[in-house]
């Protein structure tokens, strides 16, 4: 670790005097131990936009470790149905003129189709294999990707964003930063809030948390099952569409994009121990933060090892690839993630 | 060796008879589409005869056997863009690149059960993509335009469709016999005893993990192979190849076909991508009867009835279409 304060203090130098001023080792002792200020608001954004984004992971991988711990079903169409809060926002924030309207209204119609899948399709996967799983869960994929081209047509949507959330605020002096990602960072943290409650404090919830341990002996105790588990998928599929509608401002609303998140997601799980709804949080809180600040400051941080012109080249690649290098850290020291649940 | 005429190896053989004869029939009538398109099946098929070593016999869902695919693609790719266009040199380096990363992979994922494998392979193959994306000498998301295909020293011409697609179907049958010779050795019983009950296997002395991580070696090496076939196919290679949908597609070509089946995902691959090309068409014949001009329109959302479909033979085809021939059901 002695080493790597040194390292940090000729890397953030190099990044203040601009990429090609060659860092010059002892020289100016000064301003290696005072960073440049506008260096320290940059780090701090970009912190606040991983946080942003991994709250967001949070939501999809909470959907899915719930269904996973609850279930034991591997859903990969959960992309599927972010992907479908993101049109349903747009869709009704369309119809009837407001945002937030929008929302709520996007929200409970990925409830309803979460439920509708739950009880046409996935229950009757419940029990099998893994690779049924995947098999069948990767054509419901196809199958919505191409109901929504259907609708809403090739063409994405884009949604827009009221006034009041538009504008930025200033945090620090200095520090601007977009009302809209405050409020994605609120919103995330008062559902992990919810779900904290709902699944440790609530009579619903220790019915659900009897469902994940014992299926049989729940039913027999005169709990209809069936009925939880189709609550806990809309519940979960709930999440994945507010994830997808809070994204929607951000990014366009198009066919597959619930798809490369979904990856992120598991990724997630699997860091944090699937079933693991605390495990989740830590780890998609982890990713966001590495994903976004190894994109922002990892080309400067390799100019310190190779040549500029070979950096700019390795950067992009190795820096979409950290989150992944990450995972197999963590699958190779602790193989059923940081959280595992123990009782499975 | 005298096969029974059951339903199940007369369904092979005609298969077989028919992918032997195809390129006559393509160049007698002028149908060069299905010579390309059939080369592409027998290469697909290579693919899923070696995902199927490991996922049908050994029990491994590997997520991201795609990644194979991209990388024998890119070693072809990388050194005909590089100068050396020798498949003598190209072809062992796409062998030996995707047996050393299945090495890495499999040390690493083979720790790890159940989800936890889907997922790790899962993510080491975007790992390798988003590795591609970002090779901005190689076309980056682009992809690569391979000029020249590989060059045999006057062997064979792989120019010449029909010579380049008897190379693809020797190669599939060769696969198919190394892997029902391998899974019928002792070597391969230890590989499907580890399926059944790992820790038994382990327990009456076998270290199942060396086996299996040599069977997930063997099948990434074929498979690397499958895609440096594939790159001279189409002369072109991308990220696209190793995209996460198409290690979907391979594992439904598997299962569709039968796993744990030696011609099961020859079946699979013939059928996948034959369905692919013939539901358009089907749904427009069927269709235009009742709804008039509006069939061809629903002929394009061919993919909701594919997907769905995925759905029914998981539910009700166990064993894949090799299960239903054969008449048992594969549990």
């Amino acid at each position: 670790m002695a080493g790597l304060v040194p390292a940090i203090h000729v890397f953030l130098r190099s990044v203040s005097q601009g990429v090609d001023a060659p860092a010059k080792p002892g020289h100016d002792e000064r301003e290696a131990c005072f960073p440049n200020p506008r260096l320290m608001l940059l780090f701090v954004e970009q912190c606040l936009n991983g946080l942003q984004f991994g709250l967001l992971l949070f939501l999809l991988a909470a959907g899915l470790t719930l269904v996973f711990g609850i279930m034991d079903l591997v859903n990969l169409a959960h992309g599927s149905l972010y992907m479908l809060g993101a049109y349903f926002a747009a869709t009704f924030a369309a119809l009837t003129d407001s945002f937030v309207a929008g929302a709520v209204l996007a929200l409970a119609a990925t409830l309803v189709v979460g439920m509708a899948l739950e009880v046409v399709a996935l229950r009757r996967l419940y029990g099998r294999d893994h690779l049924d799983h995947v098999l069948g869960t990767f054509g419901l994929i196809l199958f919505f990707n191409e109901l929504v081209r259907m609708i809403w047509g090739p063409a994405g949507l884009s949604l827009s964003l009221p006034m009041w959330l538009i504008l930025p605020v200033e945090l620090l002096p200095g520090l601007y930063y977009p009302t809209y990602r405050i409020a994605i960072i609120v919103t995330a943290l008062a559902v992990a809030l919810f779900l904290y409650v709902l699944v440790m404090r609530t009579r619903l919830g220790m019915l659900i948390r009897a469902g994940a341990s014992n299926r049989e002996m729940t039913g027999a105790l005169g709990v209809n099952i069936n009925l939880l588990y189709t609550m806990v998928f809309g519940l979960g599929a709930a999440l994945a569409g507010l994830a997808g509608l809070m994204q929607a401002p951000i990014l366009t609303v198009q066919i597959g994009m619930g798809e490369n998140i979904l990856i992120l997601a598991f990724v997630v799980i699997i860091i944090g121990g699937i079933g693991s709804i605390r495990g989740a949080f830590i780890a998609a809180v982890l990713v966001g933060l590495i994903d976004t600040i190894g994109r922002a400051f990892l080309p400067d941080l390799l100019r310190l090892v190779l040549s500029s012109r070979a950096a700019s080249t390795v950067a992009p690649a190795i820096s979409s690839m950290t989150i992944y290098l990450l995972m197999a850290v963590v699958l190779v020291l602790r193989p059923e993630g940081l959280f595992p649940v123990s009782s499975k | 060796m005298t096969a029974p005429l059951t339903p199940r190896n007369v369904v092979v053989a005609v298969l077989l008879l028919l992918l032997t004869v195809l390129p006559l029939y393509a160049t007698a009538s002028g149908h060069v589409f299905l010579l390309t398109l059939f080369t592409r099946v027998v290469i697909l098929a290579i693919a899923a005869v070696s995902l199927n070593l490991i996922l049908g016999y050994g029990g491994m869902v590997s997520f991201g056997h795609a990644v194979y695919l991209g990388i024998g693609g890119y070693a072809v790719g990388i050194l005909a863009f590089e100068g050396a266009t020798s498949g003598f040199v190209q072809w062992p380096v796409a062998l030996v690149v995707s047996a050393l990363f299945a090495l890495v992979v499999g040390a690493l994922s083979l720790r790890t059960r159940g989800v936890y494998f889907i997922m790790i392979t899962l993510a080491f193959a975007q790992l390798v993509y988003y590795f591609g994306v970002g090779l901005d000498r190689y076309g980056a998301d682009d992809g690569l335009s391979i000029r020249q295909r590989s060059q045999f020293a006057g062997l064979v011409n792989l120019s010449d469709r029909v010579q380049f697609y008897y190379l693809c179907l020797a190669l599939l049958v060769a696969a198919i016999y190394l892997t029902w010779r391998i899974v019928n050795s002792r070597f391969g019983l230890v590989i499907r005893g580890a399926r059944s009950n790992d820790r038994r296997m382990r327990a009456i002395g076998f270290p199942t993990f060396r086996y299996r991580l040599t069977g997930f070696v063997i099948a990434g090496a074929i498979c690397g192979l499958a895609g440096a076939l594939l790159a001279n196919h189409t002369g072109f290679i991308s990220p696209a190849t190793m995209h996460w949908t198409r290690s979907g597609d391979l594992i439904v070509m598997v299962v569709l076909g039968g796993m744990g089946s030696s011609f099961g995902p020859l079946i699979g691959a013939v059928l996948l991508l034959t369905l692919e090309e013939a539901l358009p068409v089907l749904i427009r014949v069927v269709a235009s009867p009742v709804f008039g001009d509006a069939a061809a329109r629903m002929a394009e959302y061919w993919q909701i009835m594919l997907g769905p479909l995925f759905l029914l033979v998981v539910l009700f085809a166990r064993g894949g279409i090799d299960g239903l021939l054969a008449g048992e059901r594969r549990g």
